[in-house]
């Protein structure tokens, strides 16, 4: 039989395969990474856009740890914005319009280009396990290949079945050959899966979509890039258009007339799917009281003429979506190139993982992206990259990591995935971050670079970058602490010109950035001093200067949080030794084994009178 | 292991009384109980039935110790959800010490202060307010400050918290769901809600804040003050109320020679009652530092009462006393209305704003108008005591402080027209501080800090 030797084995090369593979590979360790088909590389079966609310964290993070996913939608993009810039800076987040094919060639060509990278075409149908450690898979043709470390990343894969109205065919996304065999192999090692669902929308021939109809959305004038490697200079180019437009009741009559016909409410589907990403059906069931519902068409790519109906997925049949979509003004006269359909696929219940994405129960087997239960190119990467540098730490014995809550957004989702009882496919959201202040996307460089590099993924030349960052970030800071104007005619003509209340003694350049209707740039006609900083500095320096009062108290709400985090819990702890638990959550406590007193806290069904009761058992143990 | 092992105190105090509680909880309770308790009949019980009461002996290698009754409570439908014994047995000090010394012999341990409660709380019997609200009822001097307790006990003030607390949540789900979702939830024109709604939650929470201090007045006893010039009946007052009343609770002599402090319990309220030197200009130093402490103590009082000799006129000293009271919660006392009446009510009234009541302490006439009027001050008008919840705890006043500054900030934020998202840091800051109260929030710091203040044998 055949047989080969490596490092590490990833299992699918979508974005958390990606993301897996690169992080080991760039970590010197030989790595070999499956797809059902090299053509899927990175695909974008869904939404052709990269980034978003709090998806835009996520990239950023992503690049700040030495992922690609920034780097590449940095040279694929064909539009970008940054979006809520009328809130605060916690909830601005970047999305840029992907040229789809662009997008996923380029990913596979920088995976081409690897060091210590293969990729191979085939489906992987085993797990080989000896005494609860992995130890390589088996392909379906036979072959076996034997690793000191897996990382599943199967995504949407798995005995995926597409459902298009009563029309429900056995394939993967967009038609792609599904994995059929894994599922089984994956049961007999004790791991227990679960079924969601997913959808997307229908793909028009962009020629057949009146464009008057709608409402114009551009991209930003002054482009930002996702990576904190790409020069912005070179990346300021032509953007095209997408457009909004909207539902209307007819729209809504349709579904609700063929509500029956939807293999979602005629209970044909099995999964769960997001509540946070609804079909067009769900919308109008769920909100029944809205006349509307924005629909936004964006291009699939700069070589195709096909668009995507954002807002408007579905899996009613083929001719109750025609029908619908053309209800839509704009839409009349559309010809629908691929039909929105739903998709179901096994995944795991990620309560299996620790926070490092290893399984609690196989030694050195990882597992990442929508095989975890998540949904989203963005959420999958962010899982791939760590899934990929845990793997790699195991392989070459060192200190495995973990990024806790009020570090990133990543380890809020992963700390969610493997704490919270998930029902449904598991998209990031801002609220789903507690100290979001903290966690800026402007500011995922200064947070993580430190921690790429130390693995091994940043160069020492982009970690020296953040370094002198950070030093003229304080430096500028410092200056304006110390720098003071007084109340004479410059700087009262100038506060009176923005309607601010002039001065009566000194003050600190810093305090008047601190009032509301002022901030860093406004002031500079009264800063004789200041020196040329980037843009990047400047912006750090405006936040930590204008929202002090709001980060300082996120601060202590972080010092507070981490009390509990830093409480370990022995990994061999004895749940059934600690009398005064309630019964279900003892079981809860058993099922997730949480590291330390904070994630159990998170678990629901553990009250904070068991949290109570764990504290009291753990003192007593240090005691005696 | 820490929980499991077997406690024992005597629940009662020690004080000769005619019966005494010796109470065992944990898993080795029957067993002791067993080893220590003999039936009237000389046998020993092996399987002790729940919630049942058994008559007989304490023995002691064969000796009796004493005729008890004892009390089988099988987990978890006990105080502490544990097995738990009760021994009612006779209540000298040295029989209890007795009994007790033969339970650690048999293996259990001295229960540290508090440490039942705190067993009740960690078995989730209980929530933190009320654990505390078991201090209180055990604490409690007096009736109001019992009854109040007690609502506290029975969930009246996590109750409340609680749906503040929903209040508040309430508004940051709104404001995270429409940063999640603008399409579906619209924050056009919310400030002027959220403004309303923090504007609610404020007032609630500080009138629970306000009535800390009546909380304290009645667990603590009113704090009063006998104020008049030299020789108006100051002191045959004071007299004339601790002599009649028999609940005295203990005497504090005071720092100098003519200033007494006395706890009284008056128609179910307890007052501490100070007398002092009588007011006047002097020059001579030692009277001075008298009368200097005398308006030192009454700054800090709950009640002023005012005594005036009717006797006599209203001088340039009773003139500088309206004015030192006249921001205070007081009552003007005109004695000695069984001599020739030189002041009248209604030459007082040109003076001051406050009640003023004729008595003589002397023929104890009017006395019982003053003490009625004392109750009406502070138990009708301002406290209900049917609704109302008081807060009794520092702990909880400390929590509620905070979660007013964080509304506060709520609102410096709306009117500094702060986006939306960052309200929310102040809001998720109020929610945790008033779910310390109740323990929905959990930190290792709280508990400590409560069962460190449990000092009793409960």
């Amino acid at each position: 039989m055949f047989e080969e030797n490596y490092d590490v084995v990833v299992v699918g090369a979508g974005h958390a395969g990606c993301e897996a593979a690169l992080a080991c590979a760039r970590l010197n360790l030989e790595t070999i990474i499956f797809t059902v088909s090299v053509n899927s590389i990175a695909l974008m079966p869904c939404n052709p856009n990269v980034g978003g609310s709090s998806k835009g964290h996520l990239v950023r993070e992503v690049d700040a740890l030495g992922g690609e996913m920034g780097k590449n939608i940095d040279k694929t993009f064909i539009q970008s914005k940054m979006l809520n810039k009328s809130k605060g800076p916690a909830v601005h987040s970047l999305r840029a319009q992907a040229d789809k094919a662009e997008y996923s060639r380029s990913m596979r060509q920088v995976l081409e280009n690897q060091e210590h990278l293969t990729i191979k075409q085939s489906e992987v149908s085993d797990l080989i396990i000896n005494d609860n450690t992995v130890t390589g898979v088996k392909i379906c043709t036979g072959g076996i290949y034997h690793a000191k470390a897996v990382i599943l990343c199967t995504g949407t894969y798995l005995r995926a079945r597409c459902l298009c109205g009563e029309a429900i065919t056995n394939t993967g996304p967009n038609g792609l050959q599904a994995a059929n065999h894994l599922t089984a192999s994956l049961e007999k090692a004790g791991i227990e899966l679960v079924r969601f669902k997913t959808g997307t929308p229908a793909r028009m021939d962009g020629r057949t979509v009146d464009y008057s109809k709608m409402i114009e959305q551009s991209g930003d004038e002054r482009i930002i890039p996702f990576s904190f490697s790409t020069d912005p200079e070179s990346i300021q180019k032509e953007q095209v258009k997408c457009y909004l437009t909207y539902t209307n009741e007819k729209t809504h009559e349709i579904i609700r007339n063929n509500l029956d016909r939807s293999p979602l409410y005629a209970g044909v589907i099995e999964g769960t799917g997001p509540r946070y990403c609804p079909s067009i059906e769900d919308k109008v069931v769920r909100f029944a009281d809205k006349d509307k519902h924005q629909i936004f068409v964006e291009p699939e790519g700069l070589s195709t003429n096909e668009v995507y109906i954002g807002g408007m997925s579905s899996s009613l049949p083929e001719d109750v979506q025609l029908e619908m979509y053309r209800t839509v003004p704009g839409l009349e006269n559309c010809k629908i190139v691929r039909n929105a359909y739903a998709i179901e696929y096994d995944c795991i219940n990620p309560v299996q993982l620790y926070p490092t994405l290893e399984f609690k129960k196989i030694h050195n087997l990882f597992a990442g992206g929508q095989f975890n239960g998540s949904s989203g190119y963005e959420e999958a990467a962010a899982q791939g990259i760590i899934a990929g540098i845990n793997a790699a730490m195991s392989v070459l014995n060192r200190e495995k990591i973990t990024l806790d809550r009020s570090q990133a957004y990543i380890g809020v989702l992963i700390d969610d995935l493997v704490t919270k009882e998930n029902h449904e496919p598991y998209r990031m959201m801002t609220s789903r971050a507690e100290y979001r202040l903290l966690l800026r996307q402007d500011n995922a460089d200064i947070r993580l670079r430190k921690i790429g590099y130390e693995v091994g993924l940043v160069s020492k030349e982009d970690y020296e970058k953040v370094v002198r960052k950070q030093k003229l970030i304080d430096e500028e800071i410092d200056r304006l602490r110390n720098t003071y104007v007084g109340s004479g005619k410059k700087v009262s003509d100038f506060l009176n010109s923005m309607g601010s209340t002039e001065l009566k003694s000194g003050s600190s350049l810093y305090e008047l950035i601190s009032r509301p209707e002022l901030d860093y740039y406004m002031i500079e006609p009264i800063d004789d001093n200041r020196r040329e900083l980037d843009e990047d500095i400047k912006e750090q320096v405006n936040i930590n200067i204008k929202y002090a009062g709001y980060i300082e108290k996120q601060i202590k709400q972080v010092e507070g949080f981490k009390k509990l985090e830093s409480k370990k819990i022995p990994d061999d702890m004895d749940y059934d030794k600690v009398s005064g638990l309630r019964n279900e959550a003892r079981q809860k406590l058993k099922a997730y084994n949480p590291v330390s007193i904070g994630q159990a806290s998170r678990i629901s069904g553990v009250s904070p009178a068991d949290i109570s009761v764990l504290l009291v058992y753990l003192k007593g143990k240090t005691r005696s | 292991m820490y929980l499991s092992d077997t406690i024992t105190a005597i629940s009662t105090g020690m004080n000769n009384a005619g019966i005494g509680i010796i109470r065992i909880s944990g898993e080795g309770s029957f067993k002791i109980a067993s080893a220590i308790f003999r039936l009237s009949s000389g046998k020993s019980v092996n399987t002790f039935e729940s919630h049942r009461v058994y008559y007989g002996f304490i023995t002691d290698d064969g000796k009796t110790v004493d005729e008890v009754l004892l009390i089988a409570l099988r987990s978890p439908k006990s105080y502490t959800t544990e097995d738990t014994i009760e021994i009612d047995c006779h209540g000298g000090n040295l029989v209890m010490r007795r009994i007790l010394k033969i339970i650690l012999s048999k293996g259990a341990r001295l229960a540290e202060p508090g440490e039942f409660t705190k067993r009740a709380f960690l078995n989730g019997r209980m929530d933190l307010s009320e654990a505390e609200a078991v201090t209180d009822v055990i604490n409690s001097s007096n009736e109001y400050a019992l009854n109040n307790s007690i609502k506290q006990l029975t969930g009246k003030l996590t109750e409340k918290i609680r749906l503040l607390r929903d209040k508040i949540k309430y508004e940051i789900a709104y404001i995270e769901s429409a940063l999640d979702d603008p399409e579906h939830y619209d924050l056009s024109g919310y400030y002027l809600r959220l403004s309303n709604v923090t504007d609610e939650i404020c007032d609630e929470l500080v009138s629970l804040k306000k009535s800390f201090n009546e909380g304290r007045i009645i667990s603590e006893g009113i704090n009063t003050v006998i104020l008049g010039k030299p020789n108006v009946g100051k002191s045959s007052l004071l007299n004339l109320l601790t002599g009649e009343e028999t609940a005295i609770v203990t005497d504090i002599a005071g720092t100098t020679r003519d200033a007494l402090k006395q706890d009284i319990v008056m128609n179910g309220l307890s007052l501490k009652i100070t007398d002092t030197a009588g007011i006047r200009e002097t020059d001579d130093i030692i009277e001075k530092i008298g009368v200097d402490k005398a308006l030192e103590s009454a700054k800090d009082a709950d009640l002023i009462l005012m005594m005036i000799d009717s006797s006599e006129e209203i001088d340039e000293t009773d003139i500088k006393i309206f004015d030192f009271i006249k921001d205070k919660n007081a009552i003007i006392l005109l004695n000695k209305s069984d001599l020739k009446q030189k002041v009248s009510e209604n030459d007082v009234k040109k003076f001051t704003q406050k009640c003023i009541m004729s008595i003589s302490a002397k023929d104890e006439t009017g006395i019982e108008e003053f003490k009625a009027k004392i109750n009406e001050m502070f138990l009708k008008g301002t406290i209900d005591y049917n609704d109302e919840v008081i807060l009794t705890n520092e702990r909880h006043l400390y929590l509620i402080e905070n979660s007013i500054q964080s509304l506060e900030e709520v609102k410096n934020s709306i009117s500094a027209e702060m986006p939306e998202d960052f309200v929310s840091i102040d809001l998720k800051n109020a929610y945790e501080y008033l779910g310390t109260i109740t323990g929905e929030q959990t930190g290792d710091d709280i508990i400590d800090e409560i069962f460190s203040k449990f000092c009793m044998g409960k």
